[in-house]
């Protein structure tokens, strides 16, 4: 479908708007005076991010990785101690982090994929927490409680410091990943992707090595969830292994389903609801009893039942069929 | 006479304490339709599963176009030109007709790691896609969902999807199940016009089929072959009679 047909259905319409006022959200802020929310903004384009390279696998092609964080954590990481040790440039950086992302997600996935179903979940989940767990004893970057770090440098191109030029370079990266996101879908690669998801069997008896495919889309989507840590570590200014516990990668599954697996703007969906939700209902439940807040999840979480039992293609089902 | 294309020999599969595949030899030569018939639970599907490569025989080699692929993998057999089709209907619901046969079409056209090319305007999977559509009379549902396909119309693209690499052979896991009589009539005629062209190793349990189609059956009873031989030695061989042609259940 052509970009301006696609303006006339509702959801082409619904996410056209979004993408603008993602596009101008740092104008918006700062004439609204309202700097927190840019913070705010920015986390979701990255974790947005990770959550696209996560439906990449869980949605398109049915492996369920409950480690999906464990790349915030890598990106992050080699940011961080290059960083530390006085390796400020981001072209430097960058790379590596991407290189090493990719690398651990190529090991894990060629162990992990010989596994189905539950296997898969918990194999997963067990490499991640290795990853959390190294993370958590390296006392020279400061173990448990994680490191400040400088922010990458790309001198004459970006200043990273500034919260909108870096909110701008996010989104840009953002439009990257949906653009990528949505030729992979609809390329030879995507199909076999999603038809082994589909019929494994079928697939194999049409002559596809299943296993290849599979580990290559596990590798690239754990190449862009190594983007997202790079981008995560210098949002903050600071690594730590929370970055990578298994609730993270859980929050990312949460999200892929709550905005529509398989979609290519499902996981944006989810994550500004998932931010929007968790900012919005923990002042309301302050302002109903003080400290309850805290413990938002108990309204977030029958709101996700209400998602798995009534909108089964998520938000994104909610704006009518898909094409295509 | 020509040499066999595909001969598996000596296989023995077990299950436990069951064998259910006791010492099969089976060939089939090229432009010949060879049938295996015999009572439900009598190894067929356990047979062809060994021979596609789902299953691992215990012993026993099986031979396609002079290689041995006893341990070659599925996809790999699929791509020297074995093809098979299923027993139950086994295509992606969830893509159109065309889908499913350009699929195919793909999957042997070179390695798939290509990641920016829409693959629904690539005239090089698509025009053999409707190609193999129109030959198994499905042009017409080329865009309907594969789920929402009748059961007979999901055998045509069964059979499409088999045929989409040009398969010097074709195991064919009950083609007729749940046709209607006119469908398995079209049916048998499509075959018939395949079998020059390819060798065929055909399960079916319908027997007017089966003699109407066979250039040799063979008899599967207890994962044994009991006989092997023209339509005219089956009909007549007293074994099979009674462990199988008497018993009504074609």
């Amino acid at each position: 479908m052509s970009l301006i047909a696609s303006l006339r259905t509702p959801r082409g319409l619904i996410t056209a708007l979004l993408l603008l006022v993602l596009a101008v959200l740092p104008l918006l802020t700062q004439a609204f005076d309202q700097r927190y929310l840019l913070s705010i903004g920015t986390r979701i384009v990255i974790w947005a991010i990770a959550a696209i390279s996560l439906n990449m696998i869980l949605g398109y092609g049915g492996m369920v990785s409950f480690g999906h964080a464990v790349f915030f954590g890598i990106g992050g990481y080699a940011v961080g101690i290059l960083s530390h040790h006085g390796v400020a440039s981001g072209f430097v950086q960058w790379p590596v982090a991407i290189v090493a992302a990719t690398l651990w997600a190529a090991l894990v996935g060629a162990l992990s994929l010989r596994t189905r179903g539950l296997y898969f979940i918990m194999i997963t989940l067990a490499f991640a927490q290795l990853v959390f767990y190294v993370g958590g004893g390296l006392e020279a970057y400061g173990a448990d409680d994680g490191l400040n770090i400088s922010r990458s440098r790309f001198p004459g191109l970006i200043d990273m410091r500034d919260k909108a030029s870096f909110y701008w370079l996010c989104f840009a990266l953002l439009c990257g990943t949906l653009w990528f996101c949505s030729r992979f879908a609809n390329a030879r690669f995507g199909l076999v992707i999603r038809g082994a998801k589909s019929n494994e069997l079928r697939m194999m008896a049409l002559g596809f090595p299943v296993f290849r495919y599979r580990l290559a889309a596990f590798t690239l989507s754990g190449a862009f969830g190594g983007l997202a840590g790079i981008l995560l570590a210098n949002e903050g200014a600071y690594i730590s292994p929370a970055m990578m516990s298994w609730v993270k990668s859980g929050d990312l599954i949460v999200i892929v389903v709550l905005g529509g697996m398989g979609t290519l703007f499902g996981p944006l969906y989810g994550t500004i609801a998932f931010f929007v939700l968790e900012e919005s209902l923990k002042p309301l439940l302050d302002l109903l009893r003080k400290g309850w807040g805290e413990y938002w999840q108990i309204v977030f979480g029958p709101m996700l039942v209400l998602i798995a039992l009534y909108a089964r293609g998520g938000i994104d089902s909610l704006f009518g069929r898909r094409h295509g | 006479m020509a040499e066999p294309m595909l001969a598996a020999s000596g296989l023995i599969k077990r299950f436990g304490g069951l064998i259910a595949t006791d010492n099969v030899s089976i060939d089939v030569r090229p432009g010949e339709i060879h049938a295996l018939i015999g009572p439900n639970g009598a190894g067929k599907t356990t047979l062809v599963s060994q021979l596609t490569g789902n299953m691992q025989p215990d012993t026993g080699t099986i031979h396609f176009a002079g290689r041995d692929i006893t341990h070659l993998p599925m996809h790999a057999r699929v791509r020297l030109g074995l093809a098979r089709s299923f027993q139950i209907t086994s295509v992606l619901r969830e893509f159109t007709a065309l889908d499913n046969v350009a699929l195919a079409v793909q999957a042997h056209a070179g390695h798939s790691f290509r990641f920016l090319a829409d693959v629904r305007r690539d005239e090089s999977l698509r025009g053999p896609a409707r190609r193999g559509l129109e030959e198994v009379g499905l042009a017409a549902r080329a865009d309907t969902p594969a789920a929402n396909l009748s059961h007979g119309e999901q055998r045509q693209l069964e059979i499409a999807m088999a045929l989409a690499g040009d398969p010097r052979m074709l195991l064919l896991d009950e083609p007729m199940a749940g046709m209607g009589v006119e469908e398995s009539q079209r049916m048998i005629g499509f075959l018939q016009g395949l079998k020059d062209r390819r060798g065929m190793l055909l399960i079916e349990h319908d027997m007017d089929a089966v003699f109407q189609l066979a250039d040799r059956i063979t008899v599967l009873v207890y994962g044994r072959a009991i006989a092997s031989g023209t339509p005219a030695e089956i009909r007549a061989n007293a074994e099979v009679r009674q462990a199988y042609l008497g018993e009504g259940d074609a």
